[in-house]
Order: structure tokens, then C-alpha cells, then sequence
């Protein structure tokens, strides 16, 4: 399997890493405090490329707590930190459709 | 129902303990998620895009009410109260905890169920018709061959490293209800002019990036013989299929390149090493497989009983009962299809709570036995017809009574965005989008049996290349866009559908159906013929023009 980490890395705008949380898959951001967090507002936000290949290489460093490290866009609008695509809103967001009724 | 044997209860407890201890070592980074992958793979573990996906097979798609309880339990408590049945006979959980993965498969374990062969490059899950046993004209219960080859293949040590991943299907019957010719190897089940029961094997199906429909390679291949011609089929493919490329890797790529001539010499080169070989299946070995199948005592009941007649007066018992039963082969009783695409929801869902409910319906009505077909519904093999209003009842009071199936808003689709980290645009909402501006029955029946297939990436789980309408997911520019095929089919005439045109964004997909279908209900010649004879007529040309001509 190819590492992130070979891959080019080129990034055009404000972005974050992001993963899956090993022990149940949950849907993570790297910080700035070398640490993982469930919500997009503590991702450390990097704007140059090589600012982001360090810090995938921190997020792909740490293989027991996380998996699937990528680089993924975000907005900064109002100072707040918003997924840059679809696909990351709904990592975000969760599901955009409405699942059968499951009593609670 | 086919009932394990000891090995098969050892071969699952075993299987359990390696994974537990597999999934200890990773969590305590004893191993990595390079070293681990391979492994969580060859026991159905996916990551997607919010969680672990858990894939689950259900080989040749039967249950039993015990097992499906047991499918129950494992969404209750290990997942989020439900589950997806795809389109392979299998049933995916979509928020599985990686730490609670081997409690999971130790309570499917108790009920002889596993995830073995659902995912990795080796042999997955043997389909077959869901109609299999009692189906009217089937020269033989296909479920026996299939139950062969899943012993064969599990854990085959030469064919769990494939290039990629290898599917068979499995039909007895004329008409295929299991799409053998989009799988790698499709396998007809027939007596041929002697009377002699064999197959006609067909090769390099499949869909994807790359999609072709399978080629037959020999007409007949006389049952005794199946094991070594496949086994040398796979053997070829082992030895030539590529594994520099994951895009050129599955076998259909392997058979269109060098042609189904040289492969089928190749094969045969191979087969006559095998032929003669231990893998010679004797009767004795078939009967032995059929003697751990149990089958209904039917009761020997009228045509048509007094419930049945009275219940023919109710005009909601009547639409259902047109479009979910189906002629079974012994008088008296049904095949009832139960549709797992209500308005408005994920097509192939089920809850717990259903599941739990359609378990003790089974037990009730139809032997103890529920059937998983590759539409994404689930069936009732073996319901007494007197039987059947109580049953439209009971189904109605759990929501599993919705009266599509075959039609318009029976639509197939694969996960897409909201789940798969493979998708590259949403195949749910625009399925849900489409059951509502199809809701109203009479509109549906009067467009009558039309498929509607929707994948969210090229990678086709939700077979979009043979839908009648085909609709496919790309991304432009970050925006979702949507592929519009028609004309493909996936029973015994299968072909692949035809582009109409340019893709179209999201908001516009349901209205471009739309078009499509009243473009039909213009141009068909009677009331009799079906969207995909009149594409067929016609061609795509009067359906392209309605659609772009205001676009």
C-alpha cells in the first residue's frame, strides 16, 4: 500500500488531516497539540504545503490511535472552520438522508 | 436450510479466536494498519467513511429465522438498529466498533454465520437464484452446487491470494434471477439433450470501470466435472490475471484480452490434467451435501383456498399481492417477495425490529426460512396461499408491505457518499427522491416492471450498467453529476445500458427520470410493453431528445 506520505502533496487553501479513530472508526482532525480531536473546530489548520506533509507525517506517526490519515480542504469563513467539500461535510455532518425509524 | 457440520462449527469458533486475537494485537499496535488490513479484510471489516463497515455473507442468500434474529442482535447491539442486504446476498453494518468486531462475529458464529469471503482478493460469497428450491421448471435445487463450491473455495489456499476478488453465481431456472452474467464465472445449471444434468459455464463477466457481460466457455460441463473446470479456470486466471495493475486485474480483462477463444484453449489445456483428478464429484458427494438441506413437508392444499377468494374483494390485498407473490412449485403455496423499498427510505435497509419481526412471520408462514435476493429484497419461500392475507397483514403492521416490486421505485442502490469512502456522489437521497415522485401506485403500475440501478462511483455495486434506467455518480468540478444509461438488463439477456447524453447535476436526476419514463408511456406500442422492449425497439435517440431538448 502507498503511504500519504509518497504521494505529491500540494494543497491550495486552508486545510486539515483528518482520520478514523482505530478502536471504533469515529471521524477525527489532528490538533495542533499532537493530539487527535472529534471536532473539526480543534483540527490544526495548515496553509502550505509543507506545513501539511509534517503534519500528515505526525498523524501517519501515530498508527495505534489513528487510521486512514488523508489532507483535507477547509473553509475559514466568520472564523469558523467548515469542511471544504462534500464529501468532508458529510464526515462532518453525518448522513443526508433519512434512515429507517430505530426506537431508541 | 442447510445444516453445518462439526468441521464447519470448528472451522467458525477458529476463525473467531484468530481475529480476536488479530484485532487484540492491533489495537495494542503489536500490529500496524499495514500488516493488519489484509486480515480485518479476509473477515469482512471495511473503513468507510464515519466507521467500520462489517460485511456479513449469507451464502446463496438463505436464512434461517434463527440466523436472521441473530442479524438482529448484531444491529441492536453492536450497531446503530439496523442493517443494509446488498446485491450480493450479503448484509453490511455501517457503524461497527473495531474493539467489539470479534464479540460480533462470535454471536453470528453461534448461529453458523460468518463474514469469510466477503471481501479480499479471493473467492466471495456463492450467489444464487433466491427462488433456488422452489422455483416452478428448476431442473435442480442450485443451492446444492453452490453449498460445493463454498466448501471448496473457503479457505482455498491457491485461491486466497487472487489477483482480485473472484464471484460465481448459480441459477437452475430459464429465467436468471441471479445475474450470473455480470460475475466472473456464471454458471447455468441445465439437462442437456441426453438428459444429463451440467452446466453451461460462463467467464469474464462483471461490471466495474470496465464492464462486459460473461462469455460462455463451454456449453455443457457435465456436473461430475464442475469442480476441475473451475478450478482450472481459476487456475489460468491465477497464473495469467494481472497483478501490476488493479484496474486491469479482474478476469474479464484477462478473457477480453486474449480473447475467449485462447482462454477457453487454455482452460481446456489445463482441465485435462484435472479432469480425472480428486476433484471427480461423485453422486454420492451431491447427496450427501442435498441430505444436509432440510425441505418443507408441504401440506397438500387447493389452488385456490376461501381466503384467498375473499380476500381478492380487498383492492390494497390485491395490488400487493399482483406485485410480491410469485407461482411456487408445489400447488397451495407462494413465493412471496418482501420489498425493502418503502417511500422514502434507503433501498435494502432493514431495523432490528423488522428483521426480528419478518424472523417470527417466517416461522410462522413459511417453514422458518427467509431468502435474500440481489434486487435488495428479502423473500418468503414457502407460503400457504390461504395464508397470504394474514401475512399482508402482518407485513403491513411492520412497514414490509410496500407493493413495488419490479417497479419503478424497486430501485437497486450501492451505499454511495453518505457511507463509502469509494463513492464520489450520493446514490440514497436520489433513490429516496425517486420512491417519492413514484409513490402513487397506479402511476407505478401503469409504467409497470422497470429497473431503476443507482452506484455512487464507477465501481458499480449498485449495477448501473444494467439497470433499464442507470444511474451513475462522477464529480465535476466538486459537484455532484450524474450518468444516465437505459436500455441494460441483467437476467438472461443481459447487456449493459447506453448513454443518453451529458451528465446532469443532482437537483435535475429525478426530473430527467421522469422524462424518460413519460417519454415511454408515449412511445410504447401497447400497454404490454415494457420499458426495456421499447428502448430496445426504439433505440436511445427518442429518449435522449425528450431529455436534452430543454436542457
Amino acid at each position: 500500500m502507498t503511504s500519504p506520505l509518497e504521494q505529491k502533496i500540494k494543497i491550495t487553501g486552508p486545510s486539515v488531516v483528518t482520520a478514523n479513530r482505530t478502536a471504533d472508526g469515529v471521524v477525527i482532525w489532528r490538533t495542533g497539540t499532537s493530539g487527535w480531536s472529534t471536532d473539526l473546530a480543534d483540527a490544526a489548520i495548515v496553509r502550505t504545503s509543507d506545513d501539511a506533509r509534517k503534519l500528515l507525517a505526525e498523524a501517519v506517526g501515530d498508527d495505534v490511535g489513528a487510521v486512514a490519515s488523508y489532507i483535507a480542504p477547509v473553509e475559514i469563513r466568520d472564523g469558523k472552520v467548515l469542511p471544504g467539500n462534500l464529501r468532508e461535510r458529510i464526515r462532518v455532518k453525518g448522513l443526508t438522508i433519512e434512515l429507517l425509524p430505530v426506537p431508541a | 436450510m442447510y445444516a453445518y457440520d462439526e468441521l464447519d462449527r470448528t472451522l467458525l469458533n477458529e476463525r473467531v479466536s484468530e481475529f480476536r486475537d488479530q484485532v487484540k494485537r492491533r489495537l495494542s499496535g503489536e500490529l500496524t494498519e499495514d500488516e493488519f488490513k489484509i486480515l480485518r479484510l479476509q473477515n469482512g471489516v471495511y473503513l468507510q467513511l464515519h466507521a467500520y463497515m462489517f460485511r456479513v455473507a449469507i451464502p446463496y442468500g438463505t436464512l434461517s429465522s434463527k440466523q436472521l434474529r441473530q442479524l438482529a442482535h448484531v444491529a441492536r447491539r453492536y450497531d446503530r438498529g439496523y442493517g443494509h442486504f446488498t446485491t450480493r446476498q450479503n448484509i453490511q453494518y455501517n457503524w461497527i466498533k473495531l474493539s467489539e468486531l470479534p464479540d460480533a462475529l462470535a454471536d453470528l458464529a453461534e448461529v453458523g454465520i460468518h463474514a469469510m469471503q466477503t471481501s479480499g482478493n479471493n473467492t466471495r460469497n456463492v450467489t444464487s437464484d433466491q427462488w433456488a428450491g422452489v422455483a416452478p421448471g428448476e431442473v435442480d435445487d442450485p443451492r446444492i452446487w453452490s453449498e460445493l463450491l463454498r466448501q471448496y473455495t473457503t479457505l482455498h489456499p491457491e485461491f486466497s491470494f487472487l489477483p482480485r476478488k473472484f464471484k460465481i453465481a448459480i441459477t437452475a431456472s430459464a429465467h436468471d434471477r441471479a445475474a450470473i452474467k455480470i460475475h466472473d464465472i456464471g454458471l447455468r445449471l441445465y439437462k442437456n439433450d441426453e438428459g444429463e444434468l451440467g452446466f453451461e459455464v460462463m467467464v469474464g463477466g462483471g461490471l466495474g470501470r470496465t464492464p462486459f457481460i460473461a462469455k460462455t466457455i463451454k456449453q455443457f460441463v457435465h456436473r461430475r466435472d464442475i469442480l476441475s473446470y473451475v478450478e482450472a479456470i481459476m487456475r489460468v486466471y491465477n497464473q495469467y490475471g494481472r497483478r501490476d495493475n488493479i484496474y486491469k486485474a479482474r478476469i474479464k480483462i484477462l478473457v477480453h484480452e486474449l480473447g475467449i477463444d485462447k482462454f477457453a484453449k487454455e482452460v481446456d489445456e489445463e482441465w485435462q490434467h484435472l479432469r480425472d483428478s480428486a476433484l471427480v464429484v461423485e453422486d454420492s458427494a451431491i447427496e450427501e451435501i442435498r441430505s444436509r438441506f432440510s425441505y418443507p413437508k408441504y401440506e397438500k392444499l387447493p389452488h385456490m383456498p376461501d381466503q384467498l377468494k375473499q380476500a381478492a374483494h380487498d383492492p390494497l390485498f390485491e395490488r400487493w399481492r399482483k406485485n410480491s407473490v410469485f407461482t411456487h412449485k408445489v400447488q397451495g403455496y407462494s413465493i412471496v417477495t418482501i420489498s425493502l423499498k418503502p417511500v422514502g427510505a434507503p433501498p435494502g435497509d432493514a431495523t432490528a425490529d423488522q428483521m426480528d419481526a419478518l424472523a417470527d412471520l417466517a416461522e410462522k408462514y413459511s417453514f422458518g426460512e427467509i431468502r435474500v435476493g440481489h434486487e435488495q429484497n428479502l423473500a418468503l419461500p414457502h407460503v400457504a396461499k390461504r395464508d397470504l392475507p394474514a401475512l399482508w397483514k402482518a407485513l403491513d403492521k411492520i412497514g414490509l408491505a410496500t407493493p413495488n416490486v419490479n417497479l419503478v421505485s424497486d430501485i437497486i442502490a450501492c451505499p454511495g457518499l453518505d457511507y463509502c469512502s469509494l463513492a464520489n456522489a450520493r446514490s440514497i437521497p436520489i433513490a429516496q427522491e425517486l420512491t417519492r415522485r413514484f409513490a402513487n401506485h397506479e402511476t407505478a403500475n401503469l409504467i409497470g416492471r422497470l429497473h431503476i440501478n443507482i452506484s455512487g462511483c464507477i465501481n458499480a455495486c449498485g449495477h448501473h450498467h444494467v439497470g433499464h434506467i442507470g444511474i451513475l455518480g462522477v464529480e465535476k468540478n466538486g459537484e455532484e453529476f450524474y450518468q444516465i444509461t437505459i436500455g441494460g438488463r441483467a437476467d438472461e439477456q443481459a447487456q449493459m445500458g447506453t448513454l443518453i447524453g451529458p451528465a446532469v447535476p443532482y437537483a435535475e436526476v429525478a426530473d430527467v427520470v421522469e422524462d424518460i419514463v413519460e417519454a415511454y408511456l408515449a412511445l410504447r406500442d401497447s400497454k404490454e410493453e415494457l420499458f426495456i422492449d421499447t428502448v430496445k425497439r426504439l433505440g436511445v435517440e427518442p429518449f435522449k431528445e425528450r431529455v436534452y431538448a430543454t436542457r
